[in-house]
């Protein structure tokens, strides 16, 4: 019996910016700045695909959660292979006070509409590093959850996932349905080629907002200041030679 | 599996329609209003995906390996074959033969973005997307010529030139003699041929009635490698040096009665169309080079530090990025505009040389000033900017040199002036 498959995708700041903060420090500058797919959502999409391929999979349903240009992330997705995308539309102050729990609950409120055997998201948004929406999502539905996945199994109803952790690698065993989240090594994602592309306009992209799906968007907590590192200070005079410089750090107590 | 080809090209062209409409709108100079320029060009939302995933594929496949593969001279197959893949050595052919099934203007904008990648990748891929078997093959040669030389695992060439006639492609000294209609038999030497000998099969150009001047040249299809011909020694080149170019020795080589491509006599017809639209493809590789010099000038400019400030801060840098700019950016409209009267069905010589020969002079005018730019830094090979300056020399000269652009463009000026 094919599983159906949710990925979620978010619309996040392209890694190759360099991301300035605003001079009001409430946040960093996105407007006319490039935004991309989150990379651990590319590999998620590509997981996704890769087992409607084996046959897994039947259906794979992307979302996202943001203003109008997520529609654009969507059509990637779909230009990727997914059969349908989801666009849940939040704009606005809304959408810039958007956190981790409340994504989480829109996806939860998406893959029970759905009855989806999995969701698959990326471990974290390369934006704000939450590393939270996954293990939330996990929680709201009482699903099993496997993190960090570096490797996706699935058979009868089950998934074998190898997660990579601090001191390694960790095998574990989740029965579906179930939540996991990619990690770097997974897999490498595709490019999509130039058909897909064409026939990914074709593809349906429903819209709808958190209330159709009785989700309270309310932000739980408040971002006081957005500020930059602080600028990483010289360490001294040019030194004559390593060892003066291992007697430097060890006068420093770094080593 | 693929879309349906009406359902298709009401796509493209109800897509084509609102830009094609968009480009005439601003003829109306007298009527100028302020959205002539901003929304001239804005990509549609397939065109854009595309030129990103382009891109994406050159950042990731080609820039890394790019250095690499002009110090080796080393053909890029696996490379190739990723293009071929992602459906980009068959971006005009139709879909159900197994092509994209996209048009002149997605063609132009992966031109560009690949061969900012890596230059030679994007001459490869312009041979390959030459269209005279699609326009004038049959079904058969169709199928033998063009289905199998899609999905990258081969690649074609186009013989045009001799060691005797370039731009004089009229004097084709190549002869094809009918041998009892059974087979033909040909004779001759092409030279400069690209993808000389990594291609499994070339289009041919050769005179079958001498007596009829260009009117006599006839173009032919055939496999390689085949008994009779040659290839010449590999050309030692300054620049696109990851692809081969060589001579092709026909010695009374044999060709089957069904290697005609079009009528008799076609030849030089078939050529000057396919040159036309290889126009657009070449004006498009020498975009992609002139951005990529700009972007590696600009990189360099900003971190580079004189005079207590970042080069950048600097007027006469100023004066040269400026300057390289502009030309890209006009060099860029002659091209689009070329592909969008094309795609309308129109007339577009004089678009396509002025789109080449802009081009190409931005090509080797911006890969002139980023080396300039980076100074010492840029004649060197730890950076990529030598190899802008090598490569994009040939856009000036191949496809049909500047000074061929030239004479084409005044024809065309001076016929629509009724002289």
């Amino acid at each position: 019996m094919a599983i159906r498959i949710l990925v979620g995708v978010k619309r996040a700041i392209d890694y190759a910016v360099k991301v300035q903060v605003k001079s009001d420090k409430s946040g960093v500058v996105t407007d006319g700045v490039k935004h991309s797919m989150n990379p651990f959502d590319e590999i998620a999409v590509e997981e996704a695909i890769r087992l409607k391929e084996k046959k897994v999979a039947q259906e794979v349903i992307a979302v996202s959660c943001g203003p109008q240009q997520c529609q654009e992330t969507l059509r990637t997705a779909l230009a990727l292979g997914a059969d349908r995308a989801v666009h849940v539309e939040v704009t606005g102050k809304d959408y810039e006070m958007l956190q981790p729990l409340a994504i989480s609950k829109i996806i939860a409120a998406i893959a029970k509409k759905e009855n989806v055997d999995l969701i698959l998201l990326g471990k974290l948004a390369i934006d704000d590093d939450s590393n939270q929406t996954g293990q939330m999502v996990a929680g709201l539905l009482s699903w099993p959850q496997a993190m960090f996945a570096s490797e996706i199994e699935i058979k009868d109803k089950k998934a074998e996932v190898t997660r990579e952790i601090d001191g390694g690698a960790d095998t574990v065993r989740v029965n579906l349905p179930a939540v996991i989240t990619a990690d770097l090594r997974l897999n490498q994602p595709r490019f999509a080629n130039l058909p897909s592309i064409q026939k990914a306009k074709k593809k349906p992209l429903t819209k709808m907002t958190p209330s159709d799906l009785n989700v309270d968007i309310k932000p739980r907590q408040e971002y006081l200041s957005y500020e930059e590192p602080p600028k990483r200070q010289g360490g001294g005079k040019p030194l004559a030679n390593v060892e003066e410089l291992v007697s430097k750090l060890r006068q420093a107590g770094v080593v | 599996m693929f879309v349906t080809r009406r359902v298709l090209s009401s796509i493209c062209h109800s897509e084509n329609r609102q830009f094609i409409s968009l480009l005439y709108s601003s003829k109306m100079f007298s009527s100028t209003t302020s959205t002539v320029g901003s929304t001239l060009f804005t990509l549609s939302e397939s065109h854009t995906m595309l030129r990103q995933t382009c891109r994406d594929f050159a950042e990731r496949e080609l820039m890394p390996i790019a250095g690499d593969l002009d110090k080796k001279h080393q053909y890029p197959k696996e490379q190739i074959k990723k293009l071929g893949e992602l459906g980009l050595l068959c971006v005009e052919v139709d879909e159900n033969i197994g092509g994209s099934g996209l048009d002149t203007l997605a063609y132009a904008i992966a031109m560009e973005e690949i061969s900012r990648g890596c230059a030679s990748t994007g001459t490869i891929m312009s041979v390959n997307n030459v269209g005279p078997i699609m326009k004038y093959g049959n079904k058969n040669q169709i199928n033998e010529f063009a289905a199998p030389f899609l999905n990258g695992d081969r690649v074609g060439c186009f013989a045009l030139s001799e060691p005797g006639n370039g731009s004089d492609a009229g004097a084709a000294s190549t002869v094809v003699t009918d041998k009892n209609g059974t087979h033909y038999v040909m004779n001759g030497t092409k030279s400069w041929i690209t993808n000389g000998y990594e291609s499994e099969a070339t289009i041919v150009f050769a005179t079958t009635d001498k007596s009829l001047k260009h009117k006599g040249i006839s173009a032919f299809l055939i496999k390689k490698p085949i008994q009779g011909l040659t290839l010449g020694k590999k050309e030692d080149k300054l620049g696109i040096r990851a692809t081969s170019t060589c001579n092709l020795i026909f010695d009374d080589c044999e060709i089957p009665k069904e290697s005609l491509l079009g009528k008799k006599g076609d030849g030089f017809k078939i050529a000057m169309v396919t040159l036309d639209a290889g126009r657009i493809g070449i004006a498009s590789q020498a975009l992609g080079i002139a951005q990529a010099a700009l972007d590696c000038a600009i990189d360099y400019a900003t971190k580079r530090q004189v005079f207590g400030k970042s080069l950048t801060n600097i007027q006469t840098i100023q004066m040269k990025l400026a300057d390289m700019e502009m030309r890209l950016q006009s060099a860029r409209l002659l091209t689009w505009k070329a592909a969008a009267l094309k795609m309308n069905g129109e007339n577009y010589s004089k678009w396509a040389a002025m789109a080449k020969l802009s081009a190409s002079e931005c090509a080797t005018f911006n890969s002139h000033q980023c080396m300039q730019i980076l100074g010492g830094m840029g004649y060197v090979s730890d950076m990529p900017a030598e190899r802008f300056y090598r490569d994009s020399r040939i856009t000036e000269i191949y496809e049909g040199t500047s000074e061929i652009q030239r004479l084409v463009i005044a024809g065309n000026l001076l016929k629509e002036h009724g002289v």
